[in-house]
């Protein structure tokens, strides 16, 4: 029986238009269309896999405002077992460290806990710590960016790729996973599914509920803040070479001074 | 204000609803949008694999209880209706067929046997339905059929020719309405039964992306429990066609639907005299009356949803919305192809393959003739159905 955490965050579609507000530089969170980040289906599909293979139970742990239960219920809806979501105005502007002592203490809400499965980074922030973090804060070892997990008893064995290679990893669960777009391709949620999650137990805690100071959260009191934003510029147009017969020659003198090849 | 979403129809679906469109959304876009194209053009269809993530999905029987059926809501089915028919009228004239149709007609007038047997196979896309009602020389006079079935001790045999039969080349199973000694019956018939033939019907210029066949039963012999127990008559069948028509007037919203959000881009982005089409005043006009048409059909659609949930549509308001939601949609995909010139005509842009396809929705199930007159006898209760 694994006893699993998934961790989910809702967030601008990367279909839509993705802005700061202009009052607080926080997300602006009416301007997009909210989805499910797609790195968390993936993470959703590894506990399944994992779940099916032998015994276990889902569990969705979600830090989000009110509407973050649509991103919950398509969690649910793939197959989890049951959701913990954790909403409150002071949450509003955390930072990472304030969001990883927020999780850290959901998860210490969940009973023998043996696998907390994470994205790698999120699609809008990109600031991919909040894993290690956790792992910090709870004492489990982390394996980080894994392209392929397999538990096996009590230990948990991973890949994990960046740039560099790939590391063959080992750890005693209970264990921190992240995981990168190739770990799996996750499956849509069949209608049955959807049809079951409205029925399956979410839980609804404040920060208080977990013992968490509130001035140890939010945006006033994140440990750095955003001054200003601005769009990245346009391209500009690109250099124009004509072709007198050597315009092959002109191509690859070019990639060379780019030192691309 | 949504451009897509006009009167912002969408916020007045329940949350799993919105979820059931947002499955067929993110799967169509993922699994059907890339291919449909090249299907129309080659006139081919990939059934079976199509049928196996139909069935995944749970769209196959979706709003059915029992049996392997998900059992949603009718409105969630027309919103997935609605959905598919935005990609294609084939891809939902293969749900409406596997579903509304066949796994319908076993549903309800099936023994439970029948039900058993086939329903949960269908469900998962393991097994694939046809409906056989139409014939050559018997299309809105059904009671017209010449597709008889007769005794013979206990077994059944049955001879005939069904026409215009939507995956009747790739089924399994074949529901059959056949004349008896006690009305119109309707009979299961697996495929593979001897006498049982499917020709695919062949040169169509609309619904490409879909199998169309005839069907051929030269004394094809079945069990006595092969027929469908209790119904006699043309109710059977008029039964099953009224829920093919339900997911007709939601799925014609879709195809409006992408028809007037293609002409919209294009029209955002060609220019001509120096400025995009948008930005003049006969393309405006269009574009209001494209976006009048797309959502007050959405707009009936769930109305008529919200009546079927409630057990209250009645089979005239389905004609309604039958007549009025497929014309609607023809209406906005001429337009729309108008409004992308020359682009129009090609199969690089969705509109002129939808317009070509709402010319055969708007005369299977029910032809737009038949469905005015049923709205006039029941605003006058004076039926006009035959001459003399």
């Amino acid at each position: 029986m694994t006893n699993i955490v998934v961790l989910v965050k809702q967030v601008p579609d990367t279909y839509s238009e993705r802005k700061l507000s202009e009052s607080d530089h926080t997300l602006d969170r009416e301007s997009a269309d909210a989805v499910i980040d797609e790195i968390n289906e993936r993470s959703v599909e590894e506990a399944l896999k994992i779940k099916e293979a032998g015994e276990g139970e889902v569990t969705v742990l979600c830090v989000g405002p009110d509407r973050a239960t649509d991103a919950i219920r398509k969690a649910l809806s793939m197959g989890a077992d049951k959701a913990i979501h954790v909403s409150d105005e002071s949450l509003h502007g955390s930072d990472m460290l304030a969001t990883a002592k927020v999780l850290a203490a959901a998860i210490g809400k969940v009973e023998g806990v043996d696998l907390v499965i994470a994205g790698n980074e999120a699609s809008d922030g990109r600031g991919g710590a909040v894993p290690a973090m956790l792992a910090e804060l709870l004492g489990l070892p982390q394996l980080t960016h894994v392209r392929q997990l397999t538990v096996e008893g009590g230990s948990v064995k991973a890949d994990r790729e960046t740039e560099e290679g790939i590391t063959h990893l080992e750890a005693n669960l209970p264990a921190i996973v992240s995981v990168t777009e190739k770990i799996n391709e996750p499956r849509y949620p069949s209608f049955k599914g959807i049809m079951a999650a409205k029925k399956k137990p979410v839980e609804t805690l404040t920060v208080a509920d977990l013992g968490v100071d509130s001035g140890e959260v939010g945006l006033g009191n994140a440990w750095s803040t955003v001054l200003e934003a601005s769009p990245k510029p346009p391209r500009t147009a690109g250099e124009r070479v004509e072709d007198d017969g050597d315009g092959g020659t002109k191509v690859a003198e070019y990639l060379v001074a780019q030192k691309l090849i | 204000m949504d451009p897509r979403d006009f009167l912002g129809i969408d916020a007045s679906l329940s949350a799993e609803e919105r979820d059931i469109r947002d499955a067929v959304r993110e799967y169509a876009r993922a699994e059907l949008q890339p291919h449909v194209a090249d299907w129309y053009e080659t006139a081919t269809l990939p059934a079976r694999e199509l049928a196996k993530g139909f069935g995944r999905l749970g769209v196959l029987g979706m709003h059915l209880e029992g049996y392997g059926c998900a059992g949603t809501s009718a409105v969630a089915y027309g919103i997935a209706c609605r959905e598919l028919e935005a990609v294609d009228s084939g891809l939902r004239s293969f749900v409406s067929v596997q579903g509304s149709l066949a796994m319908y007609a076993i549903h309800t007038w099936g023994s439970e046997e029948q039900r058993e047997r086939w329903l949960p196979r269908m469900a998962a896309g393991e097994a694939l339905g046809c409906f056989g009602l139409t014939e050559p020389d018997a299309g809105s006079d059904p009671a017209s059929m010449r597709t008889r079935a007769r005794r013979d001790g206990s077994d059944w045999v049955l001879d005939g020719t069904k026409m215009w039969i939507t995956n009747g080349t790739v089924a399994d199973v074949a529901v059959v309405w056949a004349q008896t000694d006690e009305g119109v019956r309707g009979f299961v018939v697996p495929t593979d039964t001897p006498g049982f033939a499917a020709n695919e019907v062949k040169r169509k210029l609309s619904l490409r992306a879909s199998l169309t066949a005839e069907l051929v039963l030269d004394g094809v012999r079945l069990p006595a429990d092969a027929v469908f127990p209790e119904v006699r008559g043309l109710r059977g069948p008029l039964s099953c066609l009224n829920e093919a028509r339900f997911g007709i007037l939601f799925g014609t919203v879709g195809a409006a639907r992408a028809c007037y959000e293609a002409a919209l881009e294009y029209v955002l982005s060609r220019e001509q005299f120096g400025h995009p089409l948008a930005a003049y005043q006969l393309t405006q006009r269009k574009l209001a009356d494209l976006v009048v048409e797309v959502n007050r059909a959405g707009l009936l659609a769930l109305h008529l949803g919200r009546l079927k949930d409630e057990g209250s549509l009645h089979h005239s308001q389905v004609s309604f919305g039958k007549l009025a939601n497929v014309r609607a949609a023809l209406d906005v995909a001429r337009t729309a192809r108008s409004l992308l010139g020359a682009n129009g005509i090609s199969l690089e842009y969705p509109v002129m393959r939808h317009m070509a396809n709402l010319e055969t929705v708007l005369t299977y199930e029910g032809t737009e003739e038949m469905h005015a007159l049923s709205l006039g006898q029941a605003v006058t209760g004076i039926p006009a159905f035959r001459v003399g």
